[in-house]
């Protein structure tokens, strides 16, 4: 009996008319958890009714804590037929049970229904008081942490990190063929919403056993799918890092906090060729990685062995082989203790100073299944093994490529029908031992000093005479010692030490194959021998659209494989950037086969034109504008760059035997296009076709964008949902592939009009999500948030930070200013401001400042008369409102929650405390002080008067807002005021408008957490103003 | 092919300003888009039709979403659906509440029932305002008065208070509110030529000195009714045009002060009498309902179109209503002052504003 869990029913508002005759509610709440039940009065005729009620008391094992949810059920009293459900609250307990986490929850939650959705709203109390004499610790994984966030936690410090954590329950799913079913609808989905609550629970606690039995107390980049199988099954899987995480016990003192947040994805600061952070201590002084050899070895930093042994080849001549013996000398180490695990995977997307070493390219697997097949559908063992098949083949890619982890890694499926295909997919990488075993500390500082922090990770992790694939390397462009490919694809965030020359953008592959409509084993079959294909295809196009941008690496990216009827889509994204280190790209040249007629070269020397014009744009929109010096490469000329591919190919299971492709020997040269080839024809038209993006927007689908530095605090999280009905049935491929290009094109052009008003802005985190709901449907749902920027800035702030008085003036207005303002130190290391010739005074510059509005405040001061007004009407209401505010003031709060109600306040937001949303892991111009756990809903909507609610986007418009209203509501009465690494995993919608019906699923997750701007942590503490401008230039980034 | 389904929903709700209005006035998607298109407002922002036509549908239900919202203003800042910014949330709100003053103009003084709503499509067609328009507008009208009917204290405060408007619409909303209770006559061919700010002036007038609010804002009445004993009070006043002396007293004094000052002199000494006689009948009938409910009627007929007709400038009766009235209290034998200066003080500033072409 390790825990009470306490509930309290304070008050309902705004609940639904009930009793016709009346026009009033008689209602009363059952609070339900396990097996028990708990009831309050009824409250008699009102629309806001007072419970008021006792403390309703579990007695639970902590086990069922994290399984169960807290049920609330709203219900209208009948004296003479059944109670009438209003609706329901689910509660989870989770993050009540880590001590670290929230205290209580309290707050209004809104009455969900899933035929009405959204019916008024209750205001709860709940506790927990674990006891602690928690030392059978066996089935319960109390305590443990998860973070949706792919990073490592703002306000933790690793200190060790496991590796790869898994789980996987199967269900019978409630309900799989809804519309045709006797039982109603709405008893089934609310038994499946139930259903899924309860297995993410027991998901989460298997995987917290997990993590204990490995020593650690968190799992960070938990990421949780659902597989709805149909007749199979309902699975809920989930991956994840477990990780030993330590709270910084001070979030005030910067010195402390300086290093765990240089880690930190968001961390903007961004290493100019000729400048690194000073933020990182003592080599702050090294001005130039080119030189980073000698002055380390002046310096006489760790002067242990393989370092001399490095540093005294100094740069140029032929490091790159002699360092082998070192390199496998460190591999080794550290592949030992990577060997030790099944699987060396990591979920995390970006990573500690110091814990990526090298990256090898994208390793992916994907398998066809056939789900009729498996012998016992309830159990979980056949998917266990389908993807243990899958792990161990993205392992021995990785190994393949010389890495010894994946990194950035990811699992998906995709249904249809019978047939499933599930796809893994990764990053190869090199770790350094240092967050993976305790002994290794020693050898890791040499490690660190070894590679330079800015090009270190695109150095080959493999052999070079005996590379896994046909290859054109390089010496490195920056330490000129390592050898580094020419292109470089990754499913990883940017690193932010990397190297990087002008802007990202975010480049997408589009693809769509028309497939005969089969049945079981042959559909199976097509299946997947198509695939090698369509993943060919969007490899090329991936290639292609990197070249017309001029640009040579791939992050974040993702390829997305959905299966219909009777086609196949492929979307992939990712946001390319120009590394410095990697060679330029050379430019795309169109050859044709016949050349002897004249209309048909000029017809390809405009096209020519074409292409060359459009990079020549690309380069200046970006500004990617690599430093000269790319010409001097050491004694070979830029060598003719050649296709190759980084993606590993799946062999299909099911199918008897698909050769593998030999993708480097396809084409003797991708960037030769040959005109005969229709593929050629196609590529060439998607290339052209994509539209720039309007003049003040960028794109990308990283939590970072590579040149933008200066924040403001504006940002807009939104879901956009599109579904196109192809009519016509008897579409060509290149047909079909038009539709799906431009309905990609049209939605993204229709996101730069909405967003048009934060322009200069983002598009961050940009994920496009495909599905093919039906035969002739295809379904983009996309979720991003868009975040507006100075651009003012960049251009001044190189001057700003060289007058110093000038700064400190800055700095002294700001804390008078009612707005915070924005510090922008990273534009010191901004490459414009170094081109000017600024970069001598790089050790100055991390303290420069530079003021910026903070858009959001600007409502402080318009709500002036309207806030007086509600504020009157508040207190001339009689009755209800009245006293519920009272109510809500009685109610105990938890410690961090006055310090964000305060930050709230000034929002001035009426009485709903404003939620932000982000899809990143940090909010711009703010720090994070609090995790206070795991946002993980599912809701299921169903209507059976489609018509009247507006239509399919009339239900899905109201279905998506009520879903983020119930994320806010649970983030406020966490006492929280945003959501951080948020996401829609599942958006399902199924509609049969004949029936004038719909249907739609949803499952999203992210992080609760409370921030304070940083404007206002600075005003806090009185600091000599030095060390105040320390803290926001190595703080958070802005 | 077609786009079955077309959303976009963000965190923070946003709002077109200029969808928004249109919306209000009650365009169709289709024509909202052309609209747009028209306008240009764009900027330089390449759109086309189809970008613009998705925007306006997204708008167009996100407003239907907060239309619900809208009908009680103050649970706009408490709902938990969107999340909206305070200033958006007011701006929402008053443009929702705002009406076209034409069309005030054709529903005042009318019941405001089922049986007005069928006559929208009217004044639909005679104001070019479009009919849903003209339904949202009707609709307010009718919400405002149910809630404030009942409730005791300043009507345009009340108003101010559920509806979280600013002071100039509520005082609109006050007027509208108080011509509908009492069902004050405004659509005679006679009264066409005044405006609803006319009448909203008057009603602002009249709520101010003529109802039981106007004394004691304590008491238990509201201010929507006159109050009774005050109209039953002015019938005292007829002593002034039934008392021949005193008529004669009142005539001399207000001519001694006029004279010389005002151009139409001898018009004014030759109708004084039935100027003033006109005055005091109206003020003398308020008990009946139906007297009430023809002041302005009786004002224009009586007192306004015979000055006109003998064109009288706006200086002209202003300085007449004034000494008109101080002078009648100086007359010794006259009892009322207090009852007459209430009744003057709206009457002469109700008739100056109507005063006009």
């Amino acid at each position: 009996m390790p825990g009470k869990l306490k509930a309290k029913i304070v008050a309902g508002r705004h609940l639904p008319v009930m009793d016709r005759a009346s026009d009033l509610t008689d209602a009363f709440v059952e609070v339900k958890f396990g097996n028990t039940t708990f009831k309050t009065d009824v409250y008699p005729k009102s629309l806001n009714p007072q419970w008021n009620s006792e403390w309703f008391k579990f007695e639970v094992d902590d086990e069922d804590l994290q399984d169960e949810p807290l049920q609330i059920t709203v219900l209208d009293h009948d004296t003479y037929s059944a109670n009438d459900a209003i609706g329901k609250v689910y509660i989870d307990i989770d993050p009540l049970l880590s001590s670290e986490a929230a205290t209580v929850i309290s707050g209004w939650f809104p009455i969900y229904d899933t035929i009405h959705g959204i019916r008024g709203e209750i205001n709860v109390l709940v506790k927990v008081d674990l006891f602690n004499d928690l030392n059978r610790f066996r089935q319960s994984s109390c305590g443990v942490k998860f973070f949706c966030t792919t990073s490592i936690p703002r306000c933790y410090r690793a200190v060790m990190v496991h590796g790869f954590v898994e789980e996987l329950v199967v269900n019978e799913d409630p309900e799989y063929q809804w519309i045709d079913r006797i039982r109603t609808p709405r008893a089934s989905n609310e038994a499946r919403q139930r259903l899924i609550s309860l297995m993410s629970g027991e998901l989460q606690r298997k995987i917290g056993l997990k993590v204990l039995e490995m020593g650690g107390n968190a799992v960070v980049g938990y990421l949780q799918c659902f597989d709805l199988e149909g007749e199979s099954g309902l699975v809920v899987r989930a991956i994840g890092t477990a990780c030993t995480l330590d709270k910084i016990s001070n979030t005030y003192a910067p010195a402390s906090a300086i290093n765990p947040c240089n880690s930190s994805p968001s961390k903007d600061t961004k290493d100019s060729p000729q400048a690194v952070p000073s933020a990182l201590g003592c080599r702050s002084t090294h001005s130039s990685p080119v030189h980073s050899a000698s002055s380390r070895l002046s310096q006489g930093f760790s002067v242990s062995v393989p370092t001399l042994l490095f540093a005294g080849m100094g740069s140029g001549g032929s490091a790159g082989k002699e360092a082998g013996p070192l390199k496998a000398l460190l591999r080794q180490q550290t592949q030992s203790a990577l060997e030790q695990r099944e699987f060396p995977f990591f979920t995390l997307t970006s990573f500690p100073a110091g814990f990526l070493l090298h990256v090898g390219g994208v390793v992916s697997a994907r398998s066809v299944k056939l789900l009729d097949r498996i012998h016992n559908p309830d159990e979980p063992e056949t998917r266990d093994a389908w993807w243990e098949e899958i792990r161990q083949e993205i392992k021995s890619h990785a190994k393949a490529l010389g890495c010894h982890a994946v990194v950035g890694y990811s699992e998906s499926t995709s249904i249809c029908e019978e047939v499933c295909i599930l796809s893994a997919s990764g990053t190869a990488a090199v770790l350094s031992s240092r967050f993976m075993q305790d002994g290794a500390l020693d050898m890791d500082h040499r490690f660190e000093d070894l590679a330079p922090p800015g090009c270190g990770f695109c150095h080959i992790p493999y052999d070079e005479l005996n590379m896994p694939f046909p290859a054109q390397l390089t010496y490195c462009h920056c330490c000129r010692r390592f050898k580094v490919p020419d292109v470089l694809f990754t499913t990883i965030d940017l690193p932010t030490e990397a190297n990087v020359t002008g802007k990202g953008c975010l480049i997408q592959a589009r693809l769509c194959r028309t497939k005969k409509k089969a049945q079981g084993e042959g559909n199976a079959t097509a299946i997947s021998n198509l695939l090698p294909f369509l993943e060919y295809e969007l490899h090329t196009q991936l290639m292609n659209k990197l070249k017309l941008r001029s640009m040579n690496a791939l992050f974040g990216l993702r390829i997305q494989i959905s299966i219909g009827e009777n086609m196949l889509l492929g979307l992939a994204s990712a946001t390319g950037v120009y590394l410095t280190p990697l060679p330029s790209p050379g430019g795309i040249q169109i050859a044709g086969k016949t050349p002897s007629d004249i209309t048909y070269e000029q017809h390809i020397s405009n096209m020519q034109k074409k292409i060359n014009d459009t990079i020549a744009k690309n380069k200046e929109l970006y500004e990617v504008n690599p430093p000269e010096l790319v010409e001097e490469v050491i004694g070979s000329p830029i060598p003719e760059p050649r296709q190759r591919s980084r993606l590993f190919r799946s062999h299909s299971e099911s199918s008897d035997e698909v050769s593998e492709l030999d993708l480097s020997h396809g084409k003797k040269d991708a960037f030769v296009l040959e005109i005969d080839d229709t593929d050629a024809v196609e590529d060439i038209h998607s290339l052209l076709t994509d539209a720039p993006t309007p003049p003040g927007f960028y794109s990308c689908n990283t939590e970072i964008m590579p040149g933008i530095y200066n924040w403001t605090s504006a940002l807009q999280m939104f879901t956009s949902v599109r579904v196109f009905r192809l009519s016509n049935v008897n579409l060509t491929n290149q047909g079909l592939n038009k539709v799906f290009n431009d309905l990609c094109e049209n939605l993204l052009k229709s996101l730069y009009f909405k967003l048009r008003s934060m322009v200069p802005c983002c598009l961050c985190h940009l994920n496009f999500t495909v599905a093919v709901p039906e035969d002739e449907l295809i379904q983009v749902a996309v979720t991003a948030v868009a975040m507006s920027f100075d651009k003012e800035q960049t251009l001044e702030n190189g001057r700003q930070s060289c007058d110093k008085t000038l700064m400190k003036a800055i700095t002294e207005n700001e804390e008078q200013l009612q707005f915070p303002l924005e510090l922008t130190a990273e534009s010191s290391s901004n490459p414009l401001s170094s081109a000017k010739g600024l970069s001598e005074v790089s050790g100055a510059l991390p303290s420069a400042r530079a003021p910026s509005v903070d858009y959001s405040s600007f409502t402080d001061r318009c709500s002036s008369w309207i806030e007086q007004l509600r504020l009157k009407a508040h207190t001339i209401r009689r009755g209800s409102i009245k006293t519920m505010s009272s109510l809500e003031k009685a109610s105990p709060l938890p410690e961090g929650r006055s310090r964000s109600l305060r930050s709230n306040r000034s929002y001035a937001g009426g009485s709903v405390a404003v939620v932000k949303m982000t899809p990143l892991s940090f909010i711009p111009g703010t720090k994070i002080i609090k995790y206070l756990g795991i946002i993980n809903m599912f809701f299921i909507r169903e209507t059976t008067s489609l018509r009247e609610e507006g239509g399919v986007s009339g239900f899905l418009h109201s279905f998506i807002a009520e879903v983020f209203a119930m994320v806010r509501a649970h983030v406020a009465a966490l006492g929280g005021n945003a959501v951080v690494s948020y996401s829609m995993k599942e958006c399902v919608f199924m509609e049969n408008p004949n029936k004038n019906q719909a249907q739609c699923l949803i499952n999203v997750s992210g992080d609760a957490v409370i921030f304070v701007r940083e404007s206002e942590l600075e005003a806090t503490p009185p600091q000599p103003q030095s060390a105040s401008t320390q803290t926001s230039s190595s703080g958070e980034g802005t | 092919m077609t786009m079955e389904l077309d959303v976009f929903v963000g965190n923070t709700t946003i709002i077109d300003e200029e969808v928004y209005q249109l919306w209000l006035d009650g365009f169709s998607v289709a024509d909202a888009v052309k609209m747009r298109l028209e306008n240009g407002a764009l900027g330089e922002c390449e759109v086309s039709g189809e970008v613009l036509h998705s925007d306006t549908m997204d708008q167009y239900r996100t407003f239907q979403m907060c239309e619900r919202l809208l009908h009680c203003p103050s649970k706009l800042a408490n709902q938990l659906l969107f999340q909206i910014p305070a200033h958006h949330q007011a701006m929402l709100i008053e443009r929702y509440y705002e009406f076209d003053h034409m069309f005030a103009r054709e529903v005042l003084g009318k019941k405001l029932s089922k049986g007005t709503k069928k006559d929208l499509d009217d004044i639909s067609s005679k104001t070019g305002i479009a009919l849903k328009s003209c339904r949202r507008q009707f609709d307010n009208f009718k919400r405002v008065f149910k809630v404030v009917e009942e409730l005791k204290g300043p009507l345009a405060e009340n108003v101010q208070h559920h509806f979280l408007l600013s002071d100039l619409l509520a005082k609109d909303y006050a007027a509208v509110v108080f011509f509908a209770n009492s069902r004050f006559e405004t659509g005679k061919k006679k009264l066409q030529y005044l405006s609803f700010q006319d009448f909203a002036f008057c009603a602002c007038q009249l709520i101010s000195y003529w109802t039981v609010g106007a004394v004691d804002n304590m008491m238990d009445d509201m201010d929507v009714d006159l109050e009774k004993e005050f109209l039953h009070d002015l019938k005292d006043l007829k002593v002034l045009v039934n008392d021949k002396d005193m008529l004669d007293q009142h005539k001399s004094l207000v001519c001694s002060q006029l004279r010389g000052r005002i151009r139409v002199f001898t018009e004014m000494e030759a109708n004084f009498k039935n100027l003033s006689r006109a005055l005091i009948n109206i003020a003398s009938k308020l008990t009946n309902t139906k007297d009430v409910r023809d002041l302005f009627i009786d004002l224009v007929e009586k007192f306004i179109e015979p000055c006109r007709s003998d064109k009288w400038t706006a200086g002209d009766l202003t300085l007449f209503l004034t000494h008109y009235t101080s002078t009648a209290s100086t007359l010794e034998t006259f009892r009322y002052q207090v009852i007459w200066e209430r009744y003057m003080g709206v009457v002469k500033s109700c008739i100056l504003k109507m005063y006009h072409d």
